[in-house]
């Protein structure tokens, strides 16, 4: 039931590289096929999430052993929504130009699969100060992936790293702009691309032996509270013994 | 019931001596992937050729480097990916040939290159190489360049001819067909008019395709039906009902020719089955009719093949032929 089972790996590690929600776990692909148009753009949302996950890793975590475990998904999201609401009036307040470049995927980040994700997986199950780090590291993780992608489509797309234009040489040298890439098949082909790289090189490592297999961190063995269907592990006890697999029913 | 769909992809392993593109029962013969490709090579040679006449020097030029771009990507991706070079079997030099058919004479020297990579590394090699890619390489190339550089793709000025100096800058007959202006169905027909370099002469396209037909490369079920479907729709909901030339003008205008004789007919994105590929003909007529009549553009050909190659699975998972001695549905 511990995703932390190998002690050596710390959750604020696990989640940037090892776990990268974006690139491995491959979760909340809304936001991220959506608002890295630009650098400076996914490094907010990646902040924005970043906050929000660790926010609510903490409260969720030191409240664990309070919520019912029948109404844990409403709890879990009344507590992101209140911490979606107070971090997107910070920005209005403070950044209007991110809040107005983000806009409905601000409020979206409630449904976020991250931080849903990390409440069920993770938060609900450990502790305060380990739950903290998890959520710091997964986001971290996330905003990291989202300022790379924003990084490759706002160089290609429109010639200008983190608002900082270079439009004019290039132009000057009769270039133009792969405008496709801000646009939204772009975002599919810089994400596509990322991930075969990172494929590439944990092959080698797992061939090297340098690393080690990642576990299904989506599966928590509950196979009541999975969502999953395809599951072929669901419900499958093939001789009334198996005990990790469907126990809680 | 699968190995019917499979047989394409059986393409690339046996890029050499090819079995059959049909569903079975298999029957070898003499053809293989690289006579296909010459043939359609040769197909397309009178329309290159009047297409350089037309647009004079730098046609040429973009035809060569276009062709060359899409080898050296071909080669030197499988070179590095430690593959069977398939480049002999002409099938790159086509997509090439392709490519520089579907761009405007004035496109800037990182079009081609760019196009190139993303029909040869892109759609080709990444999915698989020949006969694994979901989508004509040379299409979604224009397609991706249109998106990226809509400014480039759509400025169809030229110099007439070789050693010509007036920039003629017209919009192309489809457009003006499409805005209700006058046309010549005798130069579109020819093909000394504003367009891309392959476009442009319906004689020219018309000449490669009966060649193509003949030599048996092509059967009539496609390229037919989406030709005859085309003329149906434009008919029906062109507004000016059967008026002959405006039905030819659509006919004779834009990539139409070249898309149903040349790119349309592609062995690996079109459906196996004569029925397959008569349904694939008539949804291509349809949506080219729906993109040129009610869409913003003039145009509408390639991005119809395109999203028609996209539903071709679905096309031959409906048309899996009855295997002998087998009700159908069992």
């Amino acid at each position: 039931m511990d995703n932390t089972k190998d002690k050596k790996t710390n959750p604020f590690i696990n989640g940037i590289i090892k776990e990268n929600p974006t690139f491995v776990l491959m979760l909340g692909m809304c936001p991220t096929l959506a608002v890295t148009t630009s650098a400076i753009n996914g490094l907010g949302m990646g902040l924005t999430t970043t906050v929000v996950l660790t926010l609510s890793n903490i409260i969720i975590s030191a409240l664990r052993k309070v919520i019912p475990d029948k109404v844990r998904i409403p709890a879990f999201i009344v507590i992101i929504a209140s911490f979606v609401t107070i971090v997107g009036q910070f920005l209005e307040a403070y950044l209007p130009a991110l809040n107005s470049a983000l806009g409905m995927f601000i409020p979206l980040i409630v449904v976020n699969c991250i931080i849903l994700g990390r409440a069920e997986a993770f938060a609900s199950k450990n502790g305060v100060f380990a739950s903290a780090l998890d959520g710091l590291g997964m986001g971290l993780g996330f905003s990291l992936a989202l300022t790379l992608i924003g990084c490759v489509r706002e160089v290609l797309g429109s010639f200008s790293i983190f608002g900082i234009s270079f439009k004019a040489p290039l132009e000057a040298a009769g270039l133009s702009p792969i405008a496709i890439f801000v646009m939204a098949p772009g975002a599919f082909f810089v994400l596509a691309a990322i991930i075969a790289v990172m494929s590439v090189i944990r092959d080698k490592q797992l061939a090297a032996g340098k690393q080690t297999k990642i576990k299904d961190v989506r599966c928590d063995e509950d196979c009541a509270g999975c969502s999953d269907s395809s599951c072929v592990h669901r419900f499958y006890d093939p001789d009334g013994k198996d005990t990790a697999v469907g126990k809680k029913l | 019931m699968s190995e019917n769909v499979n047989d394409k992809n059986n393409m690339s392993s046996t890029a050499e001596s090819l079995p059959s593109v049909s569903p079975t029962p298999h029957v070898r013969d003499k053809s293989t992937t690289g006579r296909i490709m010459g043939c359609v090579l040769l197909g397309l040679l009178p329309a290159t050729a009047l297409g350089i006449y037309n647009f004079g020097p730098r046609a040429l030029v973009i035809v060569i480097s276009c062709i060359a771009l899409c080898v050296l990507f071909e080669w030197g991706f499988e070179k590095l990916c430690k593959k069977k070079s398939t480049v002999k079997d002409l099938s790159a030099a086509l997509t090439g040939l392709l490519l520089a058919l579907n761009l405007p004479v004035n496109v800037p020297w990182y079009i081609p290159l760019v196009g190139s990579f993303v029909a040869i590394i892109v759609i080709k090699q990444l999915f698989g190489g020949l006969g694994q890619n979901f989508m004509n390489p040379a299409l979604g190339a224009r397609c991706f360049l249109v998106l990226s550089f809509s400014r480039y793709m759509t400025d169809f000025s030229y110099k007439s001819g070789w050693g010509g100096t007036d920039v003629i800058s017209s919009a192309t007959p489809l457009a003006d067909v499409k805005n209700g202006l006058g046309f010549d169905l005798t130069s579109m027909f020819l093909g000394n008019e504003a367009g891309t370099i392959g476009e442009t002469s319906a004689l020219a396209l018309l000449l490669g395709g009966i060649f193509l037909l003949c030599a048996g490369v092509i059967t009539w079920h496609l390229t037919g039906m989406y030709l005859l479907s085309l003329v149906i729709f434009v008919a029906v909901f062109g507004g000016r009902g059967f008026d002959p030339a405006y039905i030819a003008a659509h006919l004779f205008g834009g990539g139409l020719m070249l898309g149903a004789f040349f790119m349309a007919t592609d062995y690996v994105t079109r459906p196996i089955t004569k029925k397959g590929q008569i349904i694939y003909g008539i949804f291509l007529g349809c949506l080219t009719g729906i993109f040129r009549i009610f869409g913003p553009g003039a145009e509408g050909v390639s991005y119809a093949i395109i999203i028609g190659n996209l539903i071709v699975p679905l096309i031959e998972k409906i048309t899996v032929p009855r295997h002998f001695g087998y009700r159908n549905g069992s």
